[in-house]
């Protein structure tokens, strides 16, 4: 058995699920939304095998239909902001209009002015964070705040990219590695007597094991 | 061993003889203050092409005009970017966003587009490189680089195309980061990198003691030319770089002689924070 993919199958058991990166990202464009008084805010995660764009979390309009939905990750204005790794702000989108002709096909709504700008993690760009329709003016002090605001994105983005892939592994696996991964998880979640208990005995394993 | 090559190979010329002192005068005598009047007064850019590397340029379009020539380039099936002629036009929005403002400062120039957008995410470090590369092949006196990359991978052979222009007085205008992240080619001494300041002045410009950002330009609610003839407003570094691209093609079209130091040392001398008038 590989170690790796055992390590893999712990990490995967004791780390969060899915449902839970999607509640950290959904508060993330919920608070985007919230600090710049916008009608939407969303995340959009890089597919590499697909080389796609994947609507992860959104908040206001569009939320609803749009987490799930795919564009391409080399053209428009999200296009640009992966491929540049530049931040985008357009005051009048609307009057652009390949892009509302295109964002009323994808996502059924045109805004009519948007802040786009990369999630970077390291030397990775992860996705695209977008807030739609903000009703503040908007100053350079804004788009700092923003450009802050995305690393904590792209923090939580690299999270969730890890934990998909952990889980792949564990799918992958057989039996023997899933069983490792629910112990892992179950002793996690133990607390006091329990858990010194439970450590004892896998300490005795161990020792029979070796 | 040493004594014996040099016997027989020349050693370069990096030196200064003093018999030779003629070989490197310089053409124009520096007036004794350098003011705005005499670095741009009455130029329009004429004589100097400016290359647009990004999304393409919708050519026509009334803020842009006439575009001079416009190629793409993508990853071919072996891998291998491919310069081919640009039959698309803009796939975003940007570069034609650019080559409106650099047109606006600099009437009379010569603009080509380099679509480097389009080759989708995983093309678009080689693709950004071979872009590059084109325009530093082509001779273009300008380069407007909207753009950057955060791959580290690629930074040394960008730091190389970017020495390589700057000795070839190929004039790189890069984009500084709204960002606080590592990323090239803005951060390389030898390209003009630029960031944005909140003036509603096109022809303000300010000098930046504190590098690596050198420059800063107008880059916020700037109305900008867009696809399918329109005009939107828009934010951003990447709308203050074409500004200071626009400048130096007038400064250029003026002193054509200038090497990108010398370039350098007017947009500072002439800027609004040091000797401008504005």
């Amino acid at each position: 058995m590989n170690e790796d993919r055992l390590r893999a199958a712990v990490a995967a058991g004791v780390m969060s699920s899915e449902q839970d990166y999607r509640a950290l990202l959904h508060s993330i464009v919920e608070v985007a939304r919230a600090i710049f008084a916008a009608k939407a805010s969303s995340i959009t995660l890089l597919d590499e095998e697909a080389d796609e764009l994947v609507f992860e979390a959104v908040s206001g309009e569009g939320s609803e239909t749009l987490v799930g939905r795919r564009i391409p990750s080399g053209t428009g204005i999200m296009g640009w902001t992966l491929t540049t790794r530049q931040p985008l702000v357009i005051e009048d989108v609307s009057a652009d209009p390949r892009h509302s002709r295109e964002a009323a096909e994808e996502t059924g709504y045109v805004p009519e002015g948007l802040m786009s700008v990369p999630l970077l993690h390291e030397e990775r760009a992860l996705g695209v964070l977008q807030v739609l329709d903000r009703q503040t003016p908007f100053t350079l002090q804004e788009m700092e705040l923003l450009g802050l605001f995305a690393n904590e994105a792209a923090v939580a983005l690299d999270l969730l990219q890890r934990g998909r892939r952990s889980a792949q592994v564990l799918e992958g696996s057989g039996e023997d590695v899933a069983l490792v991964a629910r112990l892992a998880a179950r002793l996690d979640a133990l607390e006091g007597e329990k858990r010194a208990a439970a450590l004892d005995l896998l300490r005795a394993l161990e020792e029979i094991l070796t | 061993m040493l004594a014996h090559e040099e016997q027989h190979e020349p050693i370069p010329a990096w030196s200064l003889p003093a018999d030779s002192i003629d070989r490197i005068r310089l053409a124009p005598e520096w007036p004794e203050r350098v003011t705005r009047e005499w670095a741009i007064g009455e130029a329009t850019g004429a004589g100097i092409t400016v290359c647009v590397l990004d999304s393409g340029v919708e050519a026509g379009h009334r803020l842009v005009g006439s575009v001079d020539e416009a190629v793409s380039v993508t990853v071919g099936e072996d891998d291998e970017p491919v310069v081919a002629p640009d039959e698309e036009g803009d796939l975003c929005g940007h570069g034609t966003a650019c080559a409106g403002i650099i047109r606006s400062l600099a009437p009379e120039c010569r603009l080509v587009s380099v679509r480097v957008l389009g080759a989708g995410y995983t093309g678009s470090g080689p693709v950004l490189l071979a872009g590059l590369r084109y325009a530093v092949e082509q001779g273009f006196d300008l380069v407007n680089m909207s753009l950057s990359t955060t791959k580290s991978q690629f930074a040394g052979i960008l730091h190389e195309l970017a020495d390589s222009a700057y000795f070839r007085r190929t004039v790189l205008v890069a984009s500084a980061h709204n960002m606080p992240v590592e990323s090239y080619p803005w951060r390389f001494a030898s390209v003009i990198s630029v960031g944005s300041h909140e003036q509603p002045d096109s022809h303000a410009w300010y000098y930046n003691p504190a590098p690596p950002v050198e420059f800063f330009a107008r880059g916020v609610g700037v109305d900008v030319a867009w696809l399918g003839g329109e005009q939107i407003r828009v934010t951003g570094n990447s709308f203050a770089t074409p500004h200071m691209t626009g400048i130096c093609a007038l400064i250029l079209s003026k002193h054509p002689e200038l090497t990108p130091f010398q370039l350098k040392s007017v947009l500072y001398l002439t800027a609004s924070n040091v000797g401008g008038e504005r």
